[in-house]
């Protein structure tokens, strides 16, 4: 089984920032704003290199889609930046009407999502935006694994026309992806091969999803583990292709099981070729105060749980 | 410039077709559409400069965004006899397939709409930031918006209104309808207004106010009056005091016909009130 290297954790914030920074350099044409979060968003460098491009809007999400829908008229490309949960859930109607239904080409690029954010609790926890992003039609949701994939996401976005919602997160997690791989919307990454069980995983998941794939590996079970890092549109062949040879799936995200995810591949497999799954996800519950590490192991999102669901699924072939 | 007599017949055979076309589906919003008919008539024909055609990034040339996107009908009808689309789709208001949405969309590709709408107070955010496009590309050309009183209860609104002065956003005139009236009645018995000229001065704007909202005289005074405070590091207020239902005398004094279309006893009425000008759909 191909083995994967931790070439030095980086939070997944960090290579949006590098990315958004490069843009910057490349591409005349992108603005960035941010509401108040310009440090946590790492979009301190591209604020200082284009002051003239860069829009400090203020704690006020609202104003800052209805801003950035604005200037893609005249032919900008605005990237928004706050925590997910102020990108999604605060601002749904401003995304839908102004963004979403008037086809506007915003980039919502949406740090601290999910339960990792930690000890600011649940209020700022957000464990539902990948099910209220993907079920506006038009738009685009990524949930990037690592800094590099992060890096290389935002860098893609910008080439694309449409709305997109890009999902990443606080902590420092293993870099692990390819330098400069090119991402490519839509197109999942098959990380290992295997025969006895699939591991689709998105977002912080996946470096877990390889740690569980060693642990399955050390005790005889074959795990395929695939990185979706697109959650709409949905690479279905390459999930139906796997299920194909394994005959089994688990999904694993840091996301409610309710609109994450697993309903999108559980959608595909009831209508193509229905399949025993098992959810690596939170059970409809919001989430805490405490460490990350102490976060993904009480609510089961790690490798650990990823190997007990795998062995649960197995059985139910 | 056009003179006040082509206006007024435009404004009539506008107040038609609003007419006309709500009758038609026996739904969408006749008060404030009428309320607002000399309004857009004369922003699109006599004060904003426009390029020939439609195209939705609309460089080098003056833009529009309606933010009360209930009052269709009449930017609707205003589009239509612009030349934005043929005046026969008036139509196909509120109807399957239709292009003219109940509320304002760029979705099915109308000519002329710029952002959707309907659902209240996004529309300020969204023409300041179409103004912030134009000061990046060296557009010197303006933005215009409107928006319902009523919809000023919307706390987006004020998000904005902070926003635009904070950062002279001076290349852009906001136009309030200022009728004091909303579906459930008078807006000081729903949710009082306040001051709104204190309200917007406070914020950091500058403010007009077009007393007669109905007369296009005054609309022309008073929008060239606007014109001639932007570039001055503020944003322009304009405080338009109109009638809901103008021009058809049991529409108007009354909250009534908000959201009501007109019976065809009514209809008649309205029309009489307003004879053919331009030619109906």
């Amino acid at each position: 089984m191909k083995k994967y290297t931790n070439t030095g954790s980086k939070d997944t914030r960090s290579g949006f920032g590098d990315g958004l920074t490069e843009l910057g350099k490349t591409n005349p044409n992108v603005v960035a704003l941010c509401a108040d979060l310009t440090g946590s968003l790492k979009m301190d460098e591209f604020k200082k290199n284009h002051p003239e491009r860069f829009f400090q809007i203020g704690i006020a999400e609202a104003n800052m889609i209805g801003i950035a829908a604005g200037l893609t008229i005249g032919g900008k490309i605005p990237f928004t930046g706050t925590f997910a949960n102020f990108s999604t859930g605060r601002v749904y109607d401003q995304i839908r009407q102004s963004v979403a239904y008037s086809d506007k080409n915003v980039k919502i690029c949406a740090s601290h999502a999910g339960i990792t954010l930690g000890e600011d609790g649940a209020t700022h926890q957000i464990l539902e935006d990948i099910g209220l992003m993907k079920m506006l039609p038009g738009m685009t949701v990524i949930n990037t694994c690592d800094y590099n994939q992060t890096k290389a996401a935002t860098l893609a976005i910008a080439e694309h026309h449409g709305p997109v919602y890009l999902r990443f997160g606080r902590p420092k997690v293993a870099n692990f992806t390819p330098e400069n791989q090119k991402f490519e919307i839509g197109k999942a990454v098959q990380l290992t091969e295997g025969s006895d069980v699939t591991i689709v995983a998105t977002g912080h998941l996946v470096w877990e999803a390889l740690q569980a794939a060693e642990t399955l590996e050390a005790e005889g079970v074959s795990a395929e583990v695939i990185n979706i890092h697109t959650i709409k549109p949905l690479d279905e062949e390459a999930i139906l292709n796997s299920v194909a040879k394994t005959g089994c799936i688990v999904t694993a995200e840091e996301h409610n099981y309710l609109g994450g995810l697993g309903e999108s591949v559980a959608r595909t497999l009831t209508l193509h070729q229905p399949t025993p799954q098992e959810f690596v996800a939170t059970n409809d519950t919001f989430g805490e105060s405490g460490t990350p590490a102490q976060l993904m192991e009480k609510y089961g999102l790690n490798a650990a749980s990823i190997v007990k669901s795998a062995k649960k699924v197995i059985s139910r072939k | 410039m056009s003179d006040n007599k082509s206006l007024e017949n435009l404004v009539t055979q506008v107040r038609r077709d609003i007419l006309r076309m709500v009758h038609k589906v026996n739904s969408g919003h006749p008060g404030g559409s009428l309320g607002c008919a000399e309004f857009l008539v004369t922003l699109y024909n006599d004060v904003m400069k426009l390029n020939d055609g439609f195209d939705m990034n609309g460089e080098g040339e003056d833009l529009f965004f309606l933010s009360n996107g209930h009052i269709s009908p009449v930017i609707y009808s205003v589009l239509a006899r612009k030349g934005y689309f043929p005046v026969e789709e008036l139509n196909t208001f509120r109807l399957l397939d239709s292009r003219l949405q109940g509320h304002p969309t760029t979705h099915e590709g109308l000519p002329g709409i710029r952002i959707a709408s309907g659902s209240l107070g996004q529309g300020m955010s969204v023409a300041i930031g179409a103004a912030l496009t134009k000061k990046l590309n060296g557009d010197e050309h303006l933005i215009y918006s409107l928006h319902g009183d009523g919809e000023l209860q919307e706390g987006q609104i004020w998000e904005a209104a902070m926003y635009a002065a904070g950062n002279k956003v001076d290349n852009y005139i906001a136009t309030i309808d200022y009728n004091q009236k909303q579906i459930d009645g008078a807006t000081d018995d729903v949710l009082p207004l306040g001051s709104l000229t204190e309200k917007f001065k406070a914020f950091g704007w500058d403010v007009l106010e077009i007393k007669e909202g109905n007369d296009i005289q005054a609309i022309k005074n008073g929008l060239a009056e606007a014109k001639s405070r932007t570039g001055n590091g503020k944003p322009v207020c304009v405080l338009l005091h109109t009638e809901m239902g103008n021009g058809v005398d049991f529409m108007m004094h009354t909250h009534a016909w908000h959201g009501k279309a007109p019976n065809d006893e009514q209809l008649e009425s309205a029309l009489a009130q307003n004879p053919e000008t331009l030619g109906d759909y």
